[in-house]
């Protein structure tokens, strides 16, 4: 069990990060203390044309080598070290540093970059990329999501995107790279759930060049976004359609350029398919996205109120911040909720 | 000398009521009625043990039994070894078998086990939710385009099925009229395809061809142009499991009026299949009959390749793939046949768990692996068996034996004999009818449908509803008493782990 959490403001307008942290402490039931964390767009806007890394690192040496190999790969707008608080709830595994970066013009900066973090992350011992996106950042440790926000701070930012999670972790350790979000450039994904498919997905992200490290279910997701959207071109609502498609029998009998469509994708996707029971809501700098799998084992609850769009694993969580939205509702197995920047 | 039989037939004289039945069901000239002493008789050296007159017996008269070894115990020198050792030096010939590898080699298949939900990821009923066993073989595109709600990119021909399990490929010739019928019956019903074998396809079955793969082997048996036309599919057969590098030889009496017709053949002319195809002698040349297939087909059905499973079996198939096969088959060392050499069929090949996770692992190092799909064949006994095939790579899997025992072969090994009790394996008009294709396809639908049920209740515990998450998800497999050389062949881990 976990809980999600997650709130757009459409008009892009920034809002403190205690709204987030309300809707995460609303859930406390779902969690057990082994991972909390949030994902927020829009903090850095003075940095919004670099890419921020946020990095995990173990000690001393480790930074050293994740800044030489820095200075090699991009340049170094600023870097600084995440402002943190000591709370006695979350000893401290390791340093947190962020690095603002740019990719060298002569390369593709976005594959540039996620190369760049898959090397960190196998290949330089005591650090972690936790995120890698422009504009926005990603907070989590071991720990309830309350704590997590106290030790980072995350109630001194302002975002127009936030997503929480609170982790009960029944597959991996708790440790602070395994706690959610995950992230890959602006691609952020908090799950609650298991994909069974998971050995299915990985195979099939492997031959495409994706390194699934964690050994974490969740991390295939971040990643199959981002293969089927930013690589390959599909637009949201099909990469959705890819990842939780209808059943056959609802294919079959569809009119026949829309059958063709959908078990084309079938076809094709068969490896990417998410199955078992998740709830999951994806972000980028753009949207906001939740989605269940395709007979809904887990919940998912979806509100608008004006400019905003809620999505959390209860009502609750989206009630103690929005008391009255004016739609509320349980978003049907397997189809998206997709909330746009500037589609209000 | 002759050896000691390797059978007993007891029979029960209070029960036998004299009728001479068994005389007619049994064709290895077992029963007899002695004259003089009034009484059924049995000459037990002929009995193959076929089980024909135990099961058609009115009163239930008789009993096959094993006789106790012939000969004192030893581990090297077996008493089969010993029988082999004394035919050749009678015979001075090579040994015919028939049906699957009769050696115990561990068996990789029962050596893994699946994984099953508990808690924290929810089984799935099967007979509450739906539950997803369609399966497309053939090429799949790298990505899809779609432009103003039109599908831009092109979908290369691929066979549908309701199921992953197929019929294998078994000749007309090896098999009766009878039997192709009952398969390819069973086939359309459970929407899946039959393997037409390389004997070519009986007039009869050209009804069923859209559930029908066509085979195109060494001997070029009953190919022609409509043979390909109506057919759903193509499959090229270079080797087979039970007798890899060897050829075929369907011996003359067997080459009947409508097998001669079917084949192309004289009547009465022995069908030899030469063990290489005489116009591929390498992997261009399997290019160019792929394409000539595609060619006269006008690029509308897919084309596989068969393969027995050999040591090189990764690098052979991805050549299969890249030389423009839509599916590689693999064919394992415990595949069946109707004749083989043993020492052959005993002793060449690889398991087919082994190819299956090499072969599919090769394709994904090398991307390719959406260019074709993997069929399994050779020994899948049950659904577990296809569930595990399928976790290791496979994406659907071909049953022969099953499906004859399903029409009543109780794997007596004498196929090669013609005498089949069971009006299988046989071109005797006689010996055909004891075969119903009606109720023989009921039979092989039957068994197709039971391990569909299974195969659901096995996804169903692993908490997905759709095979297509099943494929390849070698995480929810575990090996048990494996060593680390075969985990890291078959990409598992052992349990516990």
């Amino acid at each position: 069990m976990c809980g999600l959490g997650g709130i757009l403001n459409r008009r892009g307008k920034r809002i403190s990060g205690k709204e987030i942290i309300a809707v995460a402490n609303a859930m406390e039931p779902r969690y057990d203390g082994r991972g909390g964390g949030f994902a927020a767009y829009g903090i850095y806007p003075k940095y919004k044309d670099y890419f921020a890394l946020h990095v995990f690192l173990d000690d001393e040496e480790a930074r050293k080598k994740t800044e030489e190999y820095l200075k090699e790969r991009v340049e170094i707008k600023k870097d600084e070290e995440v402002p943190t608080r000591n709370i006695k709830e979350i000893p401290r595994q390791h340093i947190t540093w962020r690095y603002f970066v740019d990719a060298p013009e002569k390369f593709k900066e976005e594959d540039y970059i996620v190369e760049t973090v898959m090397h960190i992350n196998d290949c330089i011992e005591g650090a972690y990329v936790a995120s890698s996106g422009k504009n926005m950042g990603v907070f989590k440790a071991t720990g309830m999501p309350c704590n997590v926000a106290r030790l980072f701070k995350v109630e001194d930012y302002k975002a127009y995107c936030w997503v929480s999670h609170g982790r009960f972790p029944t597959n991996t350790p708790g440790w602070w790279g395994g706690a959610h979000p995950f992230n890959i450039l602006d691609w952020s994904v908090v799950h609650n759930g298991e994909i069974s498919s998971y050995g299915t997905n990985r195979r099939y992200l492997e031959t495409h060049g994706y390194k699934c490290r964690l050994l974490t279910d969740t991390e295939v997701v971040a990643y199959l976004f981002d293969l089927l959207v930013r690589k390959q071109g599909l637009s949201v609502e099909t990469t959705a359609i890819a990842l939780t498609p209808p059943f056959w029998k609802h294919i079959d009998r569809m009119p026949e350029e829309k059958r063709k469509i959908y078990a084309a994708l079938r076809m094709t996707y068969a490896p990417a398919m998410l199955n078992g029971p998740f709830g999951i809501i994806v972000a980028n700098r753009n949207m906001m996205i939740g989605l269940n799998d395709r007979i809904k084992l887990r919940p998912l609850i979806a509100a608008e109120n004006g400019d905003f769009t809620y999505i959390a694993s209860e009502e609750a969580a989206i009630r103690e911040v929005c008391p009255k939205p004016e739609k509320i509702w349980a978003p049907k197995a397997g189809s998206p909720v997709i909330a746009r920047l500037n589609e209000v | 000398m002759r050896f000691p039989p390797e059978f007993k037939v007891v029979r029960d004289q209070e029960k036998c009521t004299k009728c001479k039945r068994c005389t007619i069901e049994c064709t290895f000239e077992v029963h007899g009625y002695d004259k003089k002493k009034k009484r059924m008789v049995a000459n037990d050296e002929n009995c193959v043990a076929c089980q024909r007159c135990v099961f058609t017996c009115p009163t239930k008269a008789l009993v096959i039994e094993r006789r106790p070894p012939t000969f004192s115990d030893h581990p090297t020198w077996t008493e089969w070894i010993r029988r082999d050792i004394m035919t050749q030096a009678k015979t001075g010939s090579v040994i015919l078998a028939s049906m699957g590898n009769e050696k115990p080699y561990q068996s990789l298949f029962d050596s893994i086990v699946i994984d099953a939900c508990q808690v924290t990821n929810p089984a799935i009923d099967p007979l509450r939710e739906p539950m997803e066993l369609r399966t497309y073989l053939g090429r799949k595109p790298e990505k899809i385009e779609i432009e103003n709600d039109a599908l831009k990119t092109e979908i290369a021909p691929n066979l549908k099925l309701e199921t992953p399990i197929m019929i294998a490929h078994m000749s007309y010739g090896a098999i009766s009229l009878e039997v192709h019928k009952a398969l390819a019956t069973a086939a359309k019903e459970q929407g899946t395809m039959m393997g037409s074998g390389e004997g070519g396809l009986h007039k009869e079955l050209y009804p069923f061809a859209d559930h029908i793969i066509v085979q195109v082997a060494s001997g070029r048996f009953g190919v022609h142009e409509e043979y390909l036309k109506i057919a759903a599919g193509m499959e090229i057969k270079i080797g087979q499991g039970a007798k890899p590098g060897i050829g075929g030889h369907l011996p003359g009496p067997k080459i009947t009026e409508p097998i001669s017709e079917t084949r192309m053949i004289p009547v009465g002319t022995d069908a030899l299949s030469p063990a290489p195809h005489h116009d591929i002698y390498s992997i261009e040349d399997l290019s160019r009959l792929i394409y000539a297939l595609k060619e006269a087909t006008r690029y509308k059905k897919p084309v596989f390749v068969k393969i027995a499973a050999v040591n090189n079996s990764a690098p052979i198939a991805t050549g299969i793939i890249r030389a423009g096969a839509d599916a590689v088959v693999l064919d394992g060392f415990r595949a069946g046949t109707g004749a083989a050499p043993q020492v052959i069929r005993d002793n060449l090949g690889i398991p087919i768990e082994a190819a299956i996770a090499a072969v599919d692992q090769r394709l994904r190092e090398e991307g390719i692996r959406h260019w074709g799909s993997i069929i399994a064949s050779g020994s899948i006994r049950t659904s577990a068996d296809v569930a595990k095939a399928i976790a290791l790579g496979a994406d659907a899997v071909y049953i022969g034996t099953a499906a004859l025992i399903a029409l009543g072969c109780t794997v007596c090994k004498k196929c090669y004999t013609g005498k089949c009790t069971w009006g299988i394996a046989t071109q005797v008009p006689k010996l055909r009818k004891r075969l119903d294709p009606e109720k023989g396809a009921k039979a092989v639908s039957n068994l197709i449908q039971a391990w569909n049920h299974e195969l659901k209740e096995i996804l169903g515990a692993l908490g997905i509803n759709s095979v297509e998450s099943l494929r390849g998800n070698r995480e929810r497999l575990r090996g048990v008493g494996l060593s680390q050389p075969d985990l890291d062949v078959l990409g598992i881990l052992p349990a516990g782990k």
